[in-house]
């Protein structure tokens, strides 16, 4: 390590850490960052930028860093995009440039840079339109060329998790004000969680040798944090970010449990979400220091200067032999002592300002470091990285520059252009930010939720106000809360004699085309510079939003943390407005970055995606060979094939069993409604279109429910149980919302009729036993039912018991054929059905899925709402005039009479024939008048349900077509995938049976 | 209106980019016009474009309470396609797709049109019956689409997850090649522009406070710069359509609701299609910056926040990583919220009103952006005409009356 | 993320719940006695305001109650939650920005 200091800084220099950038091997310490690490071994270029591909080293030392983006690890373990000044460094680490091919020293596209000239901001909407068919050409090669980092290829090998959190006091960052915030707060008793994104806890503090309370501060610190640690109530989360701040005091923050360890130490979740509801808020975020643009600003070794006081104090990293520090505010000359005191030259200070007067220029000065005043540096001199630094003086007004400029030899150029207080999560949480001049900056104005800023959040920039402001939020945020906080004061730091900032935001080249002048860089990411502002305004983009995306100014992974603010005062100047009436642009979460596992969480293995759910009787589907189709959130069979069995080969055998002798079918998917109540039996004639009123106990009946614009909604069969009590099946994906439908018409618009209901899909287990020989199988094993056919008819409904156990038995039938549906307590499902399924051996009992169920209804012409029906069907055009009383009031039925529902040649529900009875329709297939198709063809329907039917020995289809019920025997053409036209021609829906005699078996 | 070209980048470069004009003029709002848009996003810039290089009017006025472009057009993830069920919606959505495919010509403006396709993915059988009822639809209707297998999925989007072991398995699509993405700022700047070239008044920051009538018959707008008169006032507002209907004393079957969307950090290219999956409730695609841009569906509150919950982003999330496992350690970078007026069949409005010389376009959920060339087009025409076009003529406010209506919720869970 | 208050159980997390729309429209008692211009009003148009909105929630994975709330639909501050029948709690005197005047 050719950069590290002998003492003193966070580092653990007993514990050293070898790691390979590039391909090549580097040693560090336990504490470094990749940034500390990488500037510790003297490696400063470390990437190219993202539009010209110039050759960019670190610019910051945390969230705000622009530039040191890498390719962390590999294979399924990769991660593109990391931070390197926030990245810990571990034993094996390994990563590579991002955007850099083959090195970042040597790097082929840095041909575009050459080009820049060319590629102002928004040339691309200027350019690439001839001939108009290459742009994908040109975009695929622009494409190529853009983005960071590589998304990993291979399947993700850890998982993510979350976890709700509530507390009394969320304290959001753990520098002096937040610790203290939080110290207060939990002296008071009040429930605290105090998240800081850093490895360690500390802030600014860790990066500063300064006094608390008359001690180091780092002494203060840790006994601090041990005071925090100590207390039960408190909840310390580390390497956590909050990244968003929703309605109702909802913080969303990620914890990094594992990016910092090798991959042997890795243990559990990669990353936790919480989910933190707060009741009181403190926002200690801190400040980003922003740079000041001047010519070639971009070079490696132009660093801003609290990171370079970082590198310096904390990780005891020098980064240069001389240096020269920038700045427009009293900050930057603690970077000049803390160079000064790790034995760099510093060779000049080069401030904006007439006069420094503060207390840390007269240490400066006493240190025997020139001060230039009213000097700014004109540009960076140097290849990749700075070699020295052209200063040169402002003029009175500062609008020009005046003298001849002075070269400083220097390999480091430390800049502060002011701080930024960090209010994002302020802003998000719907809070107004406010233009403070005297400190140039936005700070805090309006909050709207319970919430607080403190420290240099609050643009309280020095360590003793932000301290205050600290210890008054946490005994402010507990007393609200009902707690009794204790009278002690905040700690002390010495206050010092500042001389106030002054406005600097770019080098006045030339006061008449202000934009003129070497590349002055705003935002390091997207290399939009001082020009490319300018170039937005002259082409009419004024609003902030308009030049942001003109220029992509600020829309990289930093955000604009350090560009945003400087280029809206460029642009303020532009437009010779002031930066408040310029206006802010949004701030939107995520606050930094936030990987698509932990937002998702532990839904992302797919298995906790959405819950499946499964009948009683799945297992029995699965050891008899059941493949399963998803129909809302249930697995239901979809057919059980027999060995090399096809589809088609499978339901042709189940059709044919069933309708020969006996299937069995599981029904328990259907949503099932218990309805209880006086009023039942008028609620209910409101909800469907039939009559129910006058239904005998013990008998079920068919109805179907209409949406108040008249269309097709739900259907089921209902069950009389007793005068005041109905059990109704709906469809199987229908369930919850029909459940939600009674209940909001019950609750919200008929509140005065007593009704009762309940949801008891789960509770009950359903097998449909079907086909002649039915009777015989369901019979043989219940008790207590007289199943003789005049004492049990078709659509009663009766109680008996299997072995005891009481079961429920509706003689209702989806095929035509004579069946029972046997209802059981779902504990006792697969019992029941094993009854079943060993009584109809017999017969050669034949368990059929949902296709053959489609098969089997469809020869009949049964309806499958959500199949036949879309939406925008009536039950008139389904022909179903039959259930549909004339002598009350039903939801939907006022509809009914529009003028468009009137019509008699809306597409109506038939049934298709093809004349070759080998040919199966497609289902979606269009109906067409002709055969020969003219586009755009006039289309009169479509098929909805298709199939072949193995009883009728050919195939069959259900069709919605326009005028269809006064087409009968008409020949149509139906349009295929290939281009076909096959003709069918018009008939019933009923193919099997239309006397319906089938299920009437003696 | 200076051309733009690879010669005029060249000589603008070298004067240092420092002739290149201005793309509008910012005029003072005149006492009258013929006609007024209210509302300069994608929709009102081309309506207003249209209704000067079609129709022949000049004397138009687009008022925009804020920056041109900063509504949903500005916040929207740009998926332009027309393969719609109904024949209604197919043939305008188609209007705009053929639009779109010369638009960078016609305006001078490259607003990036890049066909790189669209795949609705199928996850269960009633899915693929209503795939291939569209495609079949689309096809006799004039539509490119196609309706693929898995197999032919998988191919063509490797990193999708086609397992059968995924909770909602992948089991076909139907793609329409035509299909894609366009640089959604940059058609708002290029009507803007062009709207400009062509003597069109747009004006900015200039909020629209009343609607006056005069009995039956509009009469101007009261707005935060003065009262300007026009006997044909056009208002295209998505998102905050009922607070000017409420202005005109009308009411409006819309409601209005937050959508959000998201974007990725910059990544090298993975993803050169878009995907969209109703079944899990995403969809997804990557900008030729780099960003994947992701969105699903609305909130199902109404809100005219600009922001939504939390729950939807996290659902969103692992929706995305339902079809995209790999992508679980690629960051997401930002997100937002737009204001969408949603309209009980999931189509637009393109009407006139019971008011003589009002106009609205509104209602297009979460789908406008694709129709933006389209709508401008067909709704200039109702403007000029006072007639609908036949292309917008079935999306009338008196569908609702008579019950005609074109519910597209079957093909739109996610109508993007 | 909003919070609701509902009005049986007490405060709970949005996730619970279902919107269920604009409240107090009420089904026309005689349907028949409506023009199909008053009956699309009564199906389609909504107030839809920016501003005090009262709404329609639905306790979903809670009690299952149906109840009525005032939320503001910029900020989405709540400043209501009553049951059926409960007396109307008047709407917030106060502007919202943006809102029609």
């Amino acid at each position: 390590m050719t950069n590290r200091l002998d003492t003193a800084g966070r580092i653990d220099r007993s514990k050293p850490i070898s790691f390979r950038f590039n391909g090549k091997g580097y040693v560090g310490y336990q504490g470094d960052t990749i940034a500390s690490a990488l500037l510790a071994n003297g490696v400063k270029v470390i990437g190219r930028s993202w539009k010209y591909h110039r050759a960019r080293g670190f610019m910051g030392d945390g969230v705000e860093e622009a530039n040191g983006l890498f390719q962390v690890q590999t294979g399924a373990k990769t991660i593109p995009n990391v931070r390197g000044t926030q990245a810990e460094i571990y034993e094996g680490l390994e990563f590579t440039s991002t955007n850099a091919w083959p090195n970042p020293n040597f790097d082929v596209l840095a041909l575009f840079g050459k080009f820049s000239f060319m590629l102002p901001a928004g040339f691309y909407y200027k350019t690439f339109m001839w001939p108009a068919k290459l742009w994908m050409t040109y975009e695929h090669i622009i494409r190529k060329a853009s983005g960071l980092g590589v998304a990993p290829k291979e399947q993700d090998t850890d998982h993510y998790e979350k976890t709700n959190e509530h507390c009394d006091v969320l304290v959001v960052g753990a520098g002096p004000s937040g610790i203290v915030a939080a110290l207060h707060a939990a002296r008071a008793d009040a429930r605290v969680l105090l998240v800081d994104e850093q490895s360690e806890m500390g802030g600014r503090l860790l990066s500063q040798n300064v006094q608390i309370e008359g001690n180091a501060s780092s002494e203060w610190l840790r006994s601090a944090l041990l005071e925090l640690q100590a207390f039960e109530n408190v909840t310390l989360l580390g390497r956590t970010t909050a990244f968003g701040y929703h309605d109702g005091n909802f913080v969303t923050a990620v914890q990094r449990l594992t990016d910092h360890l090798p991959e042997s130490k890795q243990r559990g979740a990669r990353e936790k979400v919480f989910r933190i509801r707060a009741k009181q808020v403190i926002l200690a975020t801190g400040a980003h220091e922003r740079p000041i643009p001047f010519g070639y600003n971009d070079r490696a070794g132009v660093m801003l200067a609290s990171a370079v006081s970082s590198y310096v104090v904390r990780y005891s990293a020098p980064l240069a032999k001389r240096a020269v520090v920038f700045t427009n505010n009293d900050g930057a000359y603690q970077t000049a002592i803390d160079l000064h005191r790790a034995g760099i030259t510093v060779s000049a200070v080069v401030d904006s300002r007439s006069e420094t007067n503060g207390d840390l220029p007269e240490i400066v000065r006493g240190l025997g470091i020139e001060v230039l005043t009213q000097s700014t540096v004109v540009k960076s001199k140097g290849g990749k990285s700075v070699t020295g630094a052209y200063v040169q003086s402002l003029s009175d007004d500062s609008k020009s520059l005046v003298g001849a400029s002075r070269l400083f030899e220097c390999d480091l150029i430390a800049v502060s252009g002011g701080w930024n207080p960090a209010i994002h999560l302020l802003a998000q949480s719907g809070g107004k930010v406010k233009w403070n001049d005297a400190k140039v900056c936005f700070e805090p104005d309006v909050v709207v939720q319970k919430q607080v800023s403190v420290g240099a959040a609050n643009a309280s920039f020095s360590l003793a106000e932000g301290l205050q402001e600290g210890a008054q939020a946490g005994d402010a945020a507990a007393k609200t809360l009902g707690f009794d906080p204790a009278t002690n004061a905040a700690p002390k730091a010495d206050s010092i004699k500042e001389q106030a900032i002054q406005p600097m935001w770019r080098v006045p080249y030339n006061a008449d085309k202000p934009w003129d002048g070497p590349k002055q860089f705003v935002d390091f990411q997207n290399d939009v510079s001082v020009s490319d502002i300018y170039l937005a305004v002259r082409e009419g983009f004024h609003s902030v939003e308009h030049v942001k995306r003109y220029t992509a100014l600020g829309f990289g992974t930093d955000q604009g943390k350090t560009g945003n603010i400087v280029g809206m005062a460029i642009l303020a100047d532009a437009l010779d407005k002031d930066i408040p009436s310029t206006g802010t642009t949004t701030f939107r979460p995520n606050y930094t970055p936030v990987t698509f596992g932990a937002v998702a969480g532990p839904d992302i293995d797919g298995t906790m995606f959405d819950p499946v759910r499964k009948t009683a009787i799945h297992q029995w589907h699965a050891e008899h060979g059941a493949l399963f189709e998803n129909v809302g959130q249930w697995h239901r069979p979809w057919y059980y094939p027999q060995g090399n069995e096809t589809l088609q080969e499978a339901v042709n055998r189940e059709c044919l069993a069933t309708r020969n002798s006996v299937g069995i079918m599981d029904a328990s998917t259907l949503g099932k409604i218990e309805i209880k109540g006086k009023d039942a039996s008028k609620f209910l004639e409101m909800i469907y279109t039939n009559n129910w009123k006058k239904l005998a106990v013990g008998m079920a009946r068919y109805g179907f429910m209409l949406g108040e614009d008249g269309m097709v909604m739900d259907d089921g069969v209902t069950v009389r149980l007793a005068d005041d009590h109905f059990f109704m099946h709906t469809t199987t994906g229908g369930a919850a919302s029909v459940m939600n439908w009674l209940e909001v018409w019950l609750q919200t618009e008929w509140p005065e009729l007593e009704v009762f209901m309940t949801s008891v899909t789960d509770h009950w287990s359903t097998a449909a036993v079907v086909g002649p020989n039915s009777r015989k199988v369901v019979s043989s094993v219940v008790d207590g039912i007289d199943f003789d056919k005049d004492a049990f008819p078709f659509m009663g409904s009766r109680h008996g018991s299997i072995d005891g156990v009481p079961v429920w038995v509706n003689r209702i039938s989806f095929s035509g054929e004579l069946a029972y549906e046997v209802n059981v307590n779902a504990n006792q499902g697969r019992h029941v059905w094993e009854r079943l399924w060993a009584a109809g051996q017999p017969y050669d009992i034949t368990a059929y899925g949902t296709e053959t169920l489609h098969v089997l209804r469809a020869e009949k012409g049964y309806v499958i709402v959500g199949q036949d029906t879309d939406g925008s069907v009536s039950p008139e055009d389904l022909g179903m005039q039959w259930a549909m009383s004339k002598t009350k009031d039903y939801l939907g039925r006022r509809s009914l009479a529009l003028q468009e529902l009137r019509r008699e040649d809306r597409k109506q529900f038939v049934g298709l024939l093809t004349v070759d009875p080998k040919i199966v329709l497609e289902e979606g297939g269009q109906i067409l008048n002709e055969p020969a198709q003219q586009i755009p063809a006039t289309m009169l329907g479509h098929v909805t349900s298709s199939y072949h039917s193995a009883c009728l020995d050919r195939s069959i289809a259900l069709a919605l077509v326009r005028n269809g019920h006064k087409r009968q025997g008409e020949t149509i053409y139906v349009s295929m995938n290939d281009g076909r036209t096959v003709p069918a021609v018009i008939g019933s829906t009923v193919f099997i049976d239309p006397k319906g005699e089938r299920q009437n078996v003696a | 209106m200076k051309k733009y070209s690879i010669f005029s980048l060249a000589r603008n470069a070298l004067t240092k980019h420092e002739n290149w004009e201005a793309n509008w003029r910012s005029p003072e709002p005149k006492k009258a016009y013929d006609a007024i848009i209210i509302g300069g996003g994608g929709h009102g810039l081309a309506t207003a474009y249209y209704l000067a290089k079609l129709h022949g009017m000049k004397n138009i006025a687009v008022l925009e309470k804020g920056w041109l472009g900063g509504g949903n057009t500005g916040r929207n993830t740009t998926i332009v396609r027309s393969n719609y069920l109904w024949d209604e919606a197919a043939a305008l959505y188609e209007k705009s797709l053929k639009l779109w495919e010369g638009l960078s010509q016609d305006l001078n403006y490259n607003v990036m049109f890049s066909q790189r396709g669209v795949y609705s993915l199928g996850h269960n059988l009633q899915d693929m019956r209503d795939i291939q009822r569209r495609v079949n639809a689309n096809r006799l209707n004039g539509v490119d689409s196609e309706l693929l297998n898995k197999e032919q999925v998988q191919k063509a989007i490797p990193l999708l997850n086609c397992s059968p072991d995924a909770r909602y398995p992948v089991l076909g699509a139907s793609y329409q090649a035509r299909a894609g993405t366009a640089r959604h700022d940059a058609v708002a700047w290029g009507y803007a522009r062009a709207a400009d070239a062509l003597g069109v008044d747009i004006i900015q920051n200039c909020e629209v406070t009343g609607i006056r009538r005069d009995g039956a018959k509009v009469v101007g707008v009261d707005t935060s710069r003065g009262y300007i008169q026009a006997p044909k006032v056009g208002v295209v507002v998505a998102g905050n359509s009922s607070v000017l209907a409420d202005m005109a004393g009308i009411r409006m079957p819309v409601e209005s609701h937050p959508l959000q969307a998201y974007v990725s950090e910059a990544i090298k290219p993975v993803l050169d299609t878009v995907v969209m999956s109703n079944a899990v409730h995403g969809y997804i695609s990557q900008s030729d910056k780099g960003d994947l841009v992701i969105g699903a569906g609305i909130d199902s509150y109404n809100g005219y926040g600009q922001r939504g919950s939390f729950t939807v982003i996290e659902h969103t999330m692992a929706a995305i990583l339902e079809m995209f496992p790999t992508f679980s350690r690629v960051k997401m970078n930002r997100q937002w919220g737009g204001i969408v007026d949603t309209c009980p069949d999931a189509c637009p409005i393109l009407s006139k009103t019971p008011v003589q010389g009002l106009y609205f376009n509104c209602g297009w959920g979460t789908g406008g952006f694709k129709a933006t060339p389209g709508s401008g087009w067909a709704f200039a025409h109702t403007l000029a005409h006072d007639e609908p076009h036949e292309l917008n003529a079935p999306f009338s406010l008196d569908r609702f009356i008579s019950g005609k209506l074109i519910d597209e919720h079957g093909a739109a869970g996610v109508a993007h | 993320m909003l919070q609701l208050q509902c009005p049986f159980c007490g405060l709970r997390d949005e996730s619970e719940f279902s919107f269920g729309g604009e409240a107090h429209i009420a089904r026309p008692l005689e349907p028949d006695a409506l023009s199909d211009e008053e009956w699309a009003d009564y199906l389609f148009n909504r107030s839809n305001v920016k501003g005090f909105h009262r709404e329609m929630w639905l306790h979903a994975a809670g009690c299952r109650q149906w109840f009525y709330a005032i939320r503001n639909t910029v900020s989405y501050e709540f400043t209501a939650f009553y049951r059926v029948g409960d007396p109307l709690p008047d709407l917030p005197n106060r502007s919202v920005p943006g809102a029609a005047k």
